[in-house]
Order: C-alpha cells, then sequence, then structure tokens
C-alpha cells in the first residue's frame, strides 16, 4: 500500500495509487445477475480526468463544494476523485433522505456543484421548493436519452480533452463536509480534513489490511463514513477492488459474495440478523445426523480459533459454509447499531468473523474495533492506533461519557459555533455514548447519554429532526423523545422513540386522537416512525425562549412513568 | 368517468388483490387482515430487508424488474400497486 504519511490530501494519494495499481482491477458494478462494469485503476482514471477537466473548465475550484446525490456505484467514486483533483470538498448526501432534505442540506453546505442519479434528480425537480436550489451545476447519471434535465447536464457528456491541473490541498484543509444527521431542526455538518482520512485509513489498514486481490463488497451507503473510508479510501491506496451493487436484494447480495470472492463485506446488524436466519434455516433443515455432525464440526472450529482466526482450518472443517460466502470471506465489518453479541458469537464459531467496532461521524470512521485476538463479541473492541479515549466522570462501576482525542477527529461543525463548542471541549470530543473499559482494554458500551437513536439499520434518528412532521396535533403540546433517554438501560438495543402528549383540558386520547398520531407517522420513513406514546399530565418545562427543556421533561417523566406506560404504536 | 379510466382503474384493482393474496401467502397472514392503504412494514411485522423479499416474490409473479429506489418511501399497498401496474 502507499505510506499515506508522505501524503498532505486524499487526491494526491488516489493519484498516485491510480498509476501504481493500473493495471489491476479496482471496480466492479453489477446490476443483480448482469456485471455492468469493470474497471482497471487506468481505466478508473481515463474516465475521470476528462471530467476533472470539465469541472475545472466550469470554475470549479480550490475549496468549492460539490455534493455527491447517488447510491453505491461506480460514478460515486469517480466523480469523487475528479472532485478531490480539482481541490474540491466534497459533500457526501444520504440518498435514502426526501427530496425536500436534499434541498435543505445542498443549501446549508452551500455545493456549487450536485452529482446526482436521475431518479433522485427527478424527485428534487418536483418538490415545490426546486427553484431555492443552490448548485449552480448539476450533473445528472444514467438520464434517459431526451429526458428533461430540468437544467442540468447529462454526467455521461461532461468531459474535456485535456489534462488538468492538479490541485494540492493540506493536511488542514478541508476534504469533506458530511451530514451526521439533521434536516428539521439543526443540520449537523461534520467538517472532516484530509488528516482526518489519511490518519484514519492509516490506522485502519494497520489492523485491516487490503492489498491487490482482495476484494470489498461496497453495500453500506458510499456517503456513509464507513463505506467511503473502507469501500474506496481504504481499498484504493492498497490496490484492491471494491464490488458494487445496485440492488440489495438478499439473494443478490449472497450470489455476489460467491461470484466475487468477496474479502471484506460492512454491514448492519439488521442485514447479519438475515443472514444468520437464513443459515440456521438451512441447517434446522438438515436431517438428525447431519446436523449433528455439522454441529461437533462448529464446536471444533470453535474451540481451534478460540485465540485467533484460522481462515484456512475453518474453510477445511466447515467448507458448505465457507463456500456459501464465496471461501475468501475474512472478515465482517459492523458497527454504529447495537449487535446482538450471539449473532456475531454465530458467525465467528463458524469461523466467520465479525468485527465489531465504534465510531462516529465526528471522529471520522471508528474509535474502536474487534482486532480479534481474541474475538470478544461482548465489547466494541480497543481503541485504534493513534485513538486516545477516556470515560468522563465514570460511576460507581466504571461507567461514564465516552471522550476522544484523536486526529481523525473532525474539525468542527459546519457554520455552528455553538454546537462545535459544546461537542470538542479542549480538545476532547464529548461522544455523548456511555462505556467503560474493561480489565483488557476493551471498551464496552451501555447506552447514550444524548437523546436520539440509532436503528438497527445503523442511521442516526434525532428526535428534533422529526418533529415537524408532528405539527398541527390537536393536543395542548407534543415532544418527541428517545425512550432510552427518560429510562437510561445499561445496554444498547430496544431503540426506539416516543412521543409525549399534552392534552388540553377535558381532552380525552379517543381514536381519533389516534389517527391523527398514526396519520403523521406515516409521513417518516419507516426507520424514523415512532414507536409509541405516553400522556404527560404537566406543562412542559420551556426555557426563556419558550423551547422545551427535553432533559428536564425526559427526568420527570422517568421519575414518575414506568417505560411500562409506553402504548405501542 | 371515462371508459379507459375504469378499465386502469380496474387493473389496478387486481394488481392490488394479487399483491395482497400473494403478501398473505408469504407471511403466512390470513388475507382478510390486510387491506390496501395497510402500512405493510406494521401489518406484515417485516422490516425493509424482508420488504425486498416480497418485492422480489411480487416480480416474479408479474414478471417485472423493479428496481430497489421505486420501493423508496413506499410503505402501502396501494402505492406498491401503482408502481407494480406502471411497469406491466
Amino acid at each position: 500500500m502507499l505510506d499515506l504519511q508522505k501524503y498532505s490530501c486524499l487526491g494526491a494519494a488516489l493519484r498516485d495509487a491510480l498509476d501504481r495499481f493500473s493495471g489491476e482491477i479496482c471496480l466492479i458494478e453489477a446490476d443483480r445477475d448482469r456485471e455492468k462494469t469493470r474497471l482497471t485503476y487506468s481505466d478508473f482514471k481515463e474516465i475521470a480526468l476528462p471530467l476533472a477537466r470539465a469541472l475545472e473548465d466550469a470554475e470549479f475550484e480550490a475549496g468549492d463544494r460539490a455534493a455527491i446525490l447517488m447510491t453505491n456505484q461506480s460514478k460515486w467514486l469517480i466523480s469523487a476523485y475528479a472532485i478531490f483533483y480539482c481541490g474540491g470538498v466534497l459533500v457526501p448526501l444520504d440518498y435514502k433522505l426526501t427530496a425536500a432534505e436534499h434541498l435543505q442540506l445542498l443549501a446549508h453546505s452551500k455545493a456549487k456543484v450536485l452529482v446526482v442519479e436521475y431518479y433522485l434528480w427527478r424527485a428534487i425537480t418536483q418538490t415545490p421548493d426546486f427553484h431555492n436550489i443552490t448548485a449552480k451545476l448539476v450533473l445528472v447519471t444514467e438520464a434517459p436519452l431526451g429526458a428533461d434535465l430540468a437544467g442540468g447536464f447529462r454526467w455521461e457528456d461532461f468531459k474535456r480533452k485535456g489534462a488538468p491541473d492538479f490541485v494540492m490541498r493540506q493536511r488542514e484543509d478541508v476534504a469533506c463536509i458530511v451530514y451526521s444527521s439533521g434536516t428539521g431542526g439543526r443540520p449537523k455538518g461534520c467538517v472532516l480534513t484530509h488528516e482526518n482520512y489519511l490518519e484514519q485509513c492509516r490506522a485502519l489498514t494497520a489492523w485491516y489490511p487490503f492489498w491487490p486481490g482482495v476484494r470489498y463488497l461496497s453495500i453500506l451507503p458510499t456517503n456513509h463514513a464507513i463505506d467511503f473510508m473502507v469501500g474506496f479510501i481504504g481499498p484504493f491506496v492498497c490496490g484492491a477492488c471494491v464490488v458494487h451493487l445496485r440492488t440489495l436484494r438478499p439473494e443478490f447480495v449472497r450470489d455476489a459474495f460467491v461470484r466475487y470472492r468477496i474479502t471484506y463485506v460492512s454491514l448492519v446488524p439488521m442485514i447479519v440478523k438475515n443472514l444468520e436466519r437464513g443459515l440456521r434455516a438451512k441447517i434446522d433443515e438438515l436431517p438428525g445426523w447431519k446436523r449433528a455432525v455439522l454441529n461437533r464440526l462448529i464446536a471444533l472450529n470453535t474451540m481451534l480459533t478460540r485465540k485467533r482466526p484460522h481462515p484456512r482450518v475453518s474453510r477445511a472443517l466447515l467448507p458448505g459454509v465457507h463456500r456459501a460466502f464465496g471461501g475468501e470471506l475474512l472478515a465482517v465489518f459492523t458497527g454504529g447499531a447495537f449487535m446482538e453479541p450471539s449473532t456475531m458469537q454465530f458467525f465467528y464459531n463458524l469461523g466467520i468473523p465479525v468485527a465489531n467496532g465504534y465510531g462516529l461521524t465526528e471522529a471520522g470512521t471508528a474509535l474502536t474495533l474487534n482486532d480479534l485476538k481474541p474475538f470478544r463479541p461482548d465489547t466494541v473492541g480497543k481503541p485504534m492506533p493513534g485513538v486516545e479515549l477516556r470515560v468522563l466522570n465514570p460511576n460507581d462501576e466504571g461507567i461514564g461519557e465516552i471522550a476522544t482525542r484523536s486526529k481523525t477527529v473532525m474539525s468542527h461543525y459546519l457554520d455552528d459555533p455553538e454546537l462545535t463548542l459544546e461537542t470538542i471541549v479542549e480538545g476532547w470530543l464529548l461522544t455523548g455514548d456511555l462505556g467503560r473499559f474493561d480489565k483488557t482494554g476493551h471498551l464496552q458500551l451501555f447506552g447514550r447519554k444524548k437523546n436520539m437513536i440509532v436503528t438497527e439499520g445503523g442511521k442516526n434518528i434525532y428526535p428534533e429532526d422529526i418533529e415537524n412532521v408532528f405539527d398541527g396535533l390537536p393536543v395542548k403540546e407534543y415532544c418527541i423523545l428517545a425512550a432510552n433517554y427518560v429510562w437510561p438501560q445499561k445496554q444498547l438495543g430496544r431503540e426506539t422513540l416516543i412521543v409525549v402528549l399534552r392534552l388540553e383540558q377535558n381532552q380525552r386520547f379517543d381514536s381519533a386522537l389516534l389517527e391523527e398520531v398514526l396519520k403523521r407517522n406515516r409521513r417518516l420513513p419507516d426507520f424514523k416512525r415512532v414507536g409509541g406514546y405516553v400522556i404527560w399530565e404537566k406543562d412542559f418545562p420551556r426555557t426563556a425562549s419558550m423551547k422545551i427543556k427535553r432533559q428536564m421533561l425526559g427526568e420527570e417523566i422517568s421519575k414518575t412513568l414506568q417505560r411500562e406506560a409506553v402504548v405501542s404504536l | 368517468m371515462g371508459e379507459f379510466a375504469q378499465e386502469l382503474m380496474s387493473t389496478t384493482d387486481q394488481t392490488l388483490d394479487e399483491i395482497l393474496n400473494l403478501a398473505a401467502t408469504h407471511f403466512k397472514v390470513p388475507r382478510e387482515k390486510l387491506h390496501a392503504d395497510d402500512d405493510f412494514f406494521k401489518t406484515l411485522g417485516i422490516d425493509s430487508l424482508q420488504t425486498l423479499d416480497l418485492l422480489t416474490k411480487l416480480e416474479n409473479h408479474f414478471r417485472i424488474e423493479l428496481p430497489d429506489y421505486e420501493l423508496q418511501g413506499v410503505s402501502d399497498f396501494r402505492t406498491l400497486a401503482g408502481k407494480i401496474q406502471a411497469r406491466l
């Protein structure tokens, strides 16, 4: 791999990688069982540089911002490289947000350029606020011939001949603005520097190296910090290959493991659990004697891999299981949301290590990761190289808020000095997560101090972001809170949002009001929906500017009501 | 209402009916408990991955191909029927 210490920016590292590994395959893109694209590093460069030149001619300059709004695919990475080549700042946007939310974040980020897939662009052009779009140049990928692009240009035609000038950036310059949340209330644009990414990449590849021939299956959205690092920067600076699937149908994901002999993949707990269900069902279908033999082999594998994984031993003992995953899978990375230890142990016993980690967008990709020496499903691993972690104000059990200091911690929140000051205190990033270290230096998480949830799909949901959906609810007042914020648990999981309802005098919670709540809840995407409600008998505590004092409200509720008082919606 | 509009409505209704039948069979839920405007995540008690499974079953049944993005933001049977009908 490249020696990243020598580089001052991502663009320079990627530029050298494209030359050093020119003959290696860097990208494969498949739609279902049809392979659409296969590019070498040299092919990648040939497509990206004419795009960079066209951007340069369009007066896209160093420090200008360009947003990418696409599902995982080759054009995402090609566009990102062209943006870095020009010295630009990348703004990766979450394609699962609504078109109105996309417009909001485009405005907040002040992106000059937008690179967007046709179906997402069509949705944006149909929003009532489309005329307020702030991007000056829009490049639309995969638009049907003759489609009205509402002022945008076809990405495929946006290229110029002639070598573009490479624009060098410094380590402290901004590389990306990544939104960790925030559309409804307060957008949280994490400003991450080239140093943040280069150091994160060094740390990750020190523990989980990539090399030419390694194939990484990119399933998590590339706009997410994890896939951006392990599905783009990490593999590219090591000459490895990234496989993109245009569908996430479980059957095609399973096929891709086999067809492309995948080495690494990152998955959210929901998908890992789905794979577990499928495997368990297959094992249960086996005749009794076969199941008994398999269980003995699994027990033997568990014993032999007690101290660390032995991929060859596991593949020899359990060839059928490993063939189903392509036979070359070394690890599944997971993090971001709660993963049941029993699920991780199930896979580890089969010889498929699930490397659980912990991180947040504000701190790059991962702060801790399981190094598998030995495998510890009950923890989120040890601090990555170069990461300092400490537990603030620990209680009797050693549990307190986790704070971190590292070269991977963001510079600040975009245009929000107040929030930055609250979050980064004397160089330490306050994570809002509660944890403690065990004797072996592994971090164990015990819940959140902050009012938010992380879904099984790895999405951060902040109540403030969805509260406006309940506008007009015919009650005196209402407030959305994370249930675990009100009733702290000493473990992760069971994460759900609740709506607290303060009714008018003499008002009753009847079926009409229930329908009003449900109607609004249905407007939210399924992963953002509120899971239950409680009726609260007092007025909400508020600040002088009439903002709800959420922490105080949560504390009052927990003193009066048990969690069981929450009625499911 | 014009003849064409009526015909369109009846074919969409038929598509909807077939979807409800298929969902009931696939997820072992009594057919009479499923309604056009139901939130299928809630009624069927399924997550987004299981929804993709249902989508595959529907594709095979109707012999069409629906990109994943067509399902983004769709959570009720009626809207799903409209998406499928548009590709028949």
